[in-house]
C-alpha cells in the first residue's frame, strides 16, 4: 500500500495520498519519477493531500519539491512531521 | 490514438463540437431581454453578464474581444446580440459576422424590452431551426482546439491530474492541435521552467514581459503575502502550502515535450497550431471564458478539491486524482485518474483515458458540467469603469 508519494529523488517532502494517517504510523512511500520505495515513520496526524517532511529542517532552510524551491522553513521540522503553512512560507510576494 | 472526430464545420473553416444558438447581451441592461428570448425559444442559450457600460480603453477592447470571440467560437452556430443601444450592438454583430455565421443585433432604446424581445425571438427561432439541420462531419484531429486550466488544486493535482493533461498535451502537440494554457500569477516560482520551454528568445521575451507585468499588479495591490487568496483556502485545505508549490503543480499541465510557441493577450485568437500561453487571471471562470473567446472548442480542467465550474459554450472536461473528491463529488468528475496514486494506472494510461473522454466529448457526449447546467460566463475586467 502506498501511503505517500514523492515526486523525485532529492525532494524533501512527500504527499500523503491516503486518509487517516496517524502519528507513529510506519508509512510506505513511492518516489514516482525514479520508481523507488521509501519508508518513514510519521510524527503527526497528517490529512490526505498534506505533506510530511522527509528530513530535518531548521528555520531559513529551503524546501524542495519537484526538484525546485517551494518556500522557506519558519519553524523547526523533523523527519516524519506534518509540513504545511504553520512551518513553511512562500519566498515570493 | 484516434486521428479524427465528428464536429460542425463552420463557414470560416473552424470546427466546433457543439451547435449552440446564443443570445448574447452587450451589457448588463440587456440581460433581462436576452433571458426572455432564451425562455421563448427553447434550445437557445442566453449568456448574461454584469458588464459593458462605461468601460474604456484596453478594458473596453477586452470586453468587445471577449463578446465577439464568444460569438465567433465554432461551438456556436448562430448569434442574436442584444444591447441597450444600437452602436455597440452593431460593433459586436460586425465582429461576429466576419466568421460568416448568421448573426443579428437588436438595440433596446426606442423600442423597449417587449418589442425587442418580440423581434429578437423571431430571429432566434429562425436561427435555431436552421442550426438544428446542421450535421456533424468527420474532421482531422488537428481541427480541434484544446485549452486547459486547473482549479481548486491540491497536492494530488500536481502528482496526478495535471501530469495527465501534460501527457495528453504531449500526444496532441505533434499532431498539430492548437493548445493553450495560462494563469499568469500561478506560474510564480516556476516561471523559469516555462521560460526555458519557449520556442525562441522572442517568445521568451514576451512571456517574461507579461509575467513581470502581472507580478507588478500583485505587488501594487497586495496587503499580505496573498496566503488565502493564492494559494486559496481550498488549496491550503488540500495541502498546498505556497504559491511556488502550486505553480510547480500547475506547470505539469504542459507536459514534458511541448514547446511554448507563442504568447496571447486575453481572449486573443491564436494564429496557428502549437502550444500558446495566454496572459490571464487564474480564477477558473474568467480563464475558461477567455479560452472560449479565443476560439477553443474543448477544455481540460484538472481539479483536486473539486471545483465545479463549467462554461456555456466550451465543454469543460474535469479530471481528478484525489480519491476522496472522486468519492464525494462523483457527479462532477468526467475522468477519474486517482489510480495514478495507487500505481494502478501509469501516466500514459491516464493520458489515454483523458484523450478517450476528449474524443467522446468532441463527438457529442455531454460533460458533467454541461449535464449539471454549469454555465459560468465571467468577463475579465482590467480596471474601474469611467
Amino acid at each position: 500500500m502506498i501511503h505517500f508519494v514523492v515526486h523525485e529523488e532529492g525532494d524533501g517532502v512527500g504527499v500523503v495520498v491516503v486518509e487517516g494517517v496517524k502519528s507513529g504510523q510506519a508509512l510506505s512511500g513511492w518516489i514516482m519519477e525514479d520508481d523507488k520505495d521509501i519508508t518513514v515513520t510519521s510524527k503527526s496526524d497528517i490529512p490526505m493531500g498534506h505533506k510530511l517532511a522527509l528530513k530535518d529542517y531548521k528555520p531559513g532552510d529551503t524546501v524542495i519539491k519537484y526538484g525546485v524551491d517551494i518556500g522557506k522553513v519558519v519553524q523547526p521540522i523533523t523527519r516524519g512531521e506534518h509540513l504545511h503553512v504553520h512551518n513553511v512560507k512562500t519566498k515570493r510576494w | 490514438m484516434q486521428e479524427s472526430f465528428w464536429g460542425f464545420r463552420r463557414e470560416n473553416g473552424r470546427v466546433g463540437v457543439r451547435n449552440h444558438v446564443i443570445i448574447l447581451p452587450v451589457d448588463d441592461l440587456s440581460n433581462a431581454a436576452a433571458q426572455a428570448v432564451e425562455n421563448n425559444i427553447k434550445g437557445t442559450l442566453a449568456l448574461p453578464h454584469p458588464y459593458g457600460r462605461l468601460q474604456f480603453g484596453a478594458d473596453l477592447d477586452l470586453h468587445f474581444r471577449t463578446l465577439i470571440g464568444t460569438g465567433a467560437n465554432p461551438n456556436v452556430a448562430a448569434v442574436v446580440v442584444i444591447g441597450i443601444e444600437d452602436g455597440w450592438t452593431a460593433k459586436v454583430v460586425e465582429g461576429i459576422a466576419k466568421t460568416g455565421k448568421p448573426v443579428a443585433g437588436f438595440g433596446i432604446e426606442g423600442h423597449g424590452d417587449h418589442e425587442t424581445i418580440r423581434r429578437a425571438s423571431h430571429k432566434a427561432r429562425e436561427f435555431l431551426q436552421w442550426a438544428s439541420e446542421l450535421r456533424r462531419e468527420e474532421r482531422p484531429l488537428k481541427d480541434l482546439w484544446v485549452s486547459t486550466k486547473c482549479g481548486e488544486s491540491d497536492t494530488t493535482s500536481g502528482c496526478g491530474a495535471n501530469p495527465t493533461v501534460g501527457n495528453a498535451f504531449d500526444k496532441l502537440y505533434p499532431r498539430g492541435v492548437t493548445l493553450v494554457f495560462g494563469e499568469t500569477t500561478e506560474l510564480t516560482g516556476g516561471e523559469h521552467l516555462v521560460a526555458a520551454r519557449c520556442r525562441n528568445d522572442e517568445v521568451r521575451r514576451k512571456f517574461q514581459f507579461v509575467f513581470d507585468r502581472y507580478q507588478e499588479v500583485i505587488n501594487r495591490h497586495k496587503t499580505s503575502d496573498l496566503s488565502e487568496s493564492q494559494p486559496t483556502k481550498g488549496n491550503i485545505a488540500g495541502g498546498l502550502t505556497t504559491i511556488e508549490e502550486k505553480a510547480l503543480g500547475n506547470i505539469q499541465k504542459i507536459g514534458r515535450k511541448c514547446v511554448v510557441d507563442g504568447v496571447l493577450d486575453k481572449a486573443e485568437m491564436p494564429t496557428g497550431p502549437g502550444l500558446w500561453f495566454m496572459d490571464s487571471s487564474s480564477a477558473a471562470a474568467e480563464m475558461v471564458t477567455l479560452c472560449a473567446a479565443a476560439g477553443y472548442a474543448v477544455h481540460f480542467f484538472p481539479t483536486g478539491q473539486g471545483n465545479v465550474i463549467g462554461n456555456p459554450i466550451l465543454p469543460v472536461i474535469k479530471l481528478c486524482a484525489n480519491p476522496k473528491t472522486v468519492r464525494t463529488m462523483p457527479e462532477h468528475i468526467d475522468v477519474d485518474v486517482s489510480g495514478l496514486l495507487r500505481k494502478e494506472l501509469t501516466p500514459d494510461q491516464a493520458g489515454d483515458k483523458l484523450l478517450d473522454c476528449m474524443f467522446r466529448t468532441a463527438n457529442g457526449r455531454l460533460t458533467a458540467a454541461e449535464a449539471l447546467g454549469h454555465r459560468e460566463f465571467v468577463l475579465t475586467r482590467l480596471y474601474e469603469s469611467a
